[in-house]
């Protein structure tokens, strides 16, 4: 079980006291309380404080004497002063006494917030550091990350590897696979998982607005910037960024990312500040990028900036009872979230579920089950609960042929009747070019079917 | 099911609350009701700071809600306060009945000038649950795809989820048994 962290707030007005105190409860502090320094000494006598909050001014004796006292008495207390009134030289003088930091009444909940927690945080990391070192062998998962299968092994044995390191991780893998819980499982089991982990969709955020969101604004940087707003590499200072669908950010984009990654260091836009970050970077991409690097479409620098260590994530197909794992886990999951109690799949179920190519993966698995259960009415999902496409394609016949021609020939038809026929889907399915698919369709006589 | 009244006070924005509340139940399981609470919050206005006190708030709720059987969500488009800090976007009892929240700052205009409704519904759902958690006496949680991670700026609510993570959940479920 966690240790508690406790908590000392030193203030004469009682508002102040019992604001702060409600305030600190809600993080699961142990907190007490102490209206002047005679009683926070008394309470001090009684046990050490991970963190004291301290007003400076005070009837009797003043913060800064009690500051003083405290660091005599215990010299790695973490001190943060509070005063309703701010002076660089009383602010200097609380510094040169050993307070962690100081602070103006009415603080800022995010400053607030922050300056405590990372204080608190590195505080922690030391005393942890000792276990750390000894104890991991085996890592912490996020809920879903499931899975026996030798693959998956392999899967778990990088991401402990990497993740007591703070290298930088290229995850590979098709659509649907899990690269983003395999991010969040080297972040919260790395010395970083205090601090968030900040998600960035790529292919979701258009290149006019990607600036602002990743580097953040000042107030008044453009019309209607209202109020100054954060970055994602901003957010991300102490934890870990995640770079999902790397693969398809622009040639400007990448000459950006290539200097915050070489420098960890920003503007906001509008900004004249410089601005560090310590963040730690995950990338994640479907698309082989080496291909893009080839084709001038990504910049070989980046390219290898961002592989330093990769992790392959294998598709749902190649992990044998892994998908019978994850297909209980969904069950529960979503039995519970529509209250029906339904216990388990048939042997057909279960069959077709094993035998299925899985072109989505885990999503589409997890799909699949999530609209079992709703038109499940009985205990027990049955081959009728699956979704038709999954049926459809687990009864197709299994190859016949054995030349590579008809085998490809069999496959471009298929994937030409998917898609309905449109040449560009298609030819981004089966990665290869227009021109090409064209070439083969010519080959080969395809016509579509009426 | 648990009832949560949803009480929005002096509220005007209720196309906003009837957009969220299919969510909110099946994100929680809860079944949220909405139902505008007609009481005189003046005295928790702060003219100095041109901001309401939420703690007062909460004791003018607590003063004038009789109903035993669910938890009460008041919402406020005012901006909110606590005497030690410059705003708050909302505050629970902790462990109680009444919490409150406000989405004067939950609106995107207050940050870049640009509306967006979706963030706006996303940023509400978020605090209803995290300030709801609390009365259920869930402290915030470490995980960040939590609703129950704490979140003092606007980005860190963005980048918080919105479901309760499985050990929060399970804590909600372990209070309600003893209901």
């Amino acid at each position: 079980m966690e240790k508690k962290n406790k908590l000392l707030i030193v203030d004469d007005e009682a508002i102040i006291r019992q604001s702060l105190k409600a305030w600190f409860l809600e993080d699961g502090y142990e907190i007490d309380i102490a209206e002047n320094a005679e009683e926070a000494l008394k309470l001090y006598e009684k046990g050490k404080y991970d963190l004291i909050l301290l007003d400076i001014k005070m009837p009797g004796m003043s913060g800064m004497d009690l500051l003083v006292k405290l660091k005599e008495f215990d010299p790695d207390a973490i001190i943060i002063l509070i005063t309703a009134y701010a002076s660089v030289s009383s602010a200097v003088k609380a510094l040169k006494s050993g307070a962690y930091d100081y602070i103006t009444k009415p603080i800022d909940p995010d400053e607030l917030s922050h300056l405590v927690k990372n204080a608190l945080n590195q505080k922690n990391l030391k005393d942890e550091n000792i276990q750390l070192k000894n104890s991991i062998e085996e890592i912490i998962k996020p809920d879903n990350l499931i899975g026996n299968s030798p693959k998956m092994k392999e899967v778990y044995s990088l991401i402990h590897t990497v993740s007591q390191t703070d290298t930088t991780v290229l995850i590979l893998g098709d659509s649907g696979t899990g690269k983003e819980l395999v991010a969040k499982a080297i972040h919260i089991n790395s010395k970083r998982k205090y601090f968030p982990l900040v998600v960035v969709n790529c292919g979701a955020l258009p290149e006019s607005i990607l600036e602002s969101e990743l580097f953040g604004h000042e107030k008044g940087a453009f019309t209607g910037a209202h109020y100054k707003r954060k970055g994602k590499f901003e957010m991300a200072n102490g934890g870990t960024i995640f770079l999902d669908e790397i693969g398809t950010i622009s040639q400007k984009v990448q000459i950006e990312l290539l200097r915050v990654i070489e420098t960890k260091e920003f503007m906001r836009v509008g900004g004249s500040e410089s601005i560090k970050s310590d963040f730690r970077i995950i990338a994640a991409t479907n698309e082989n990028l080496l291909n893009l690097v080839n084709s001038g479409q990504f910049r070989e620098d980046l390219y290898y900036r961002l592989n330093v260590f990769s992790i392959t994530l294998p598709p749902l197909r190649e992990r044998g009872d892994d998908i019978l794992l994850l297909a209980d886990y969904f069950l529960k999951k979503y039995s519970s979230a529509m209250n029906k109690k339904i216990s388990s799949f048939d042997k057909e179920a279960i069959k077709f579920m094993r035998e299925y190519y899985w072109p989505g993966n885990v999503r589409e698995l997890e799909n699949a089950i999530e609209r079992a259960v709703v038109i499940c009415h009985k205990d027990i999902i049955t081959l009728d609960d699956l979704p038709f496409k999954v049926i459809q394609n687990v009864k197709e016949e299994p190859l016949t042929e054995r030349s590579l021609d008809a085998i490809e020939k069999k496959h471009i038809q298929k994937i030409l009747e998917d898609n309905n026929w449109n040449i560009s889907k298609s030819a981004e399915e089966l990665q290869i070019d227009r021109v090409t698919l064209y070439n083969k369709i010519k080959k080969y006589g395809l016509r579509k079917n009426n | 099911m648990t009832r949560v009244i949803l009480a929005p006070i002096n509220f005007d924005s209720y196309e906003l609350l009837n957009e969220i509340i299919s969510d909110l139940n099946e994100i929680s399981k809860f079944e949220f009701e909405i139902t505008p609470l007609n009481i005189d919050i003046k005295e928790a206005y702060s003219a100095e700071r041109g901001q309401y006190n939420s703690t007062q708030i909460l004791r003018i709720m607590i003063e004038n809600i009789r109903d035993e059987s669910s938890k009460v969500v008041g919402i406020v488009k005012y901006d909110l306060f606590i005497p030690v800090l410059t705003y708050v976007f909302g505050e629970a009892q902790l462990d109680g009945k009444f919490s409150i929240i406000s989405i004067f700052r939950l609106h995107e205009e207050f940050y870049s000038g640009k509306s967006d409704n979706n963030l706006l519904k996303q940023r509400t759902i978020k605090e209803i649950l995290h300030e709801l958690g609390h009365t259920f006496g869930l402290i915030h949680c470490k995980d960040w795809d939590c609703v129950m991670h704490s979140s003092s700026s606007i980005e860190e609510v963005d980048i918080k989820g919105k479901n309760y993570c499985f050990n929060c959940r399970q804590k909600i479920e372990e209070k309600l048994r003893y209901y």
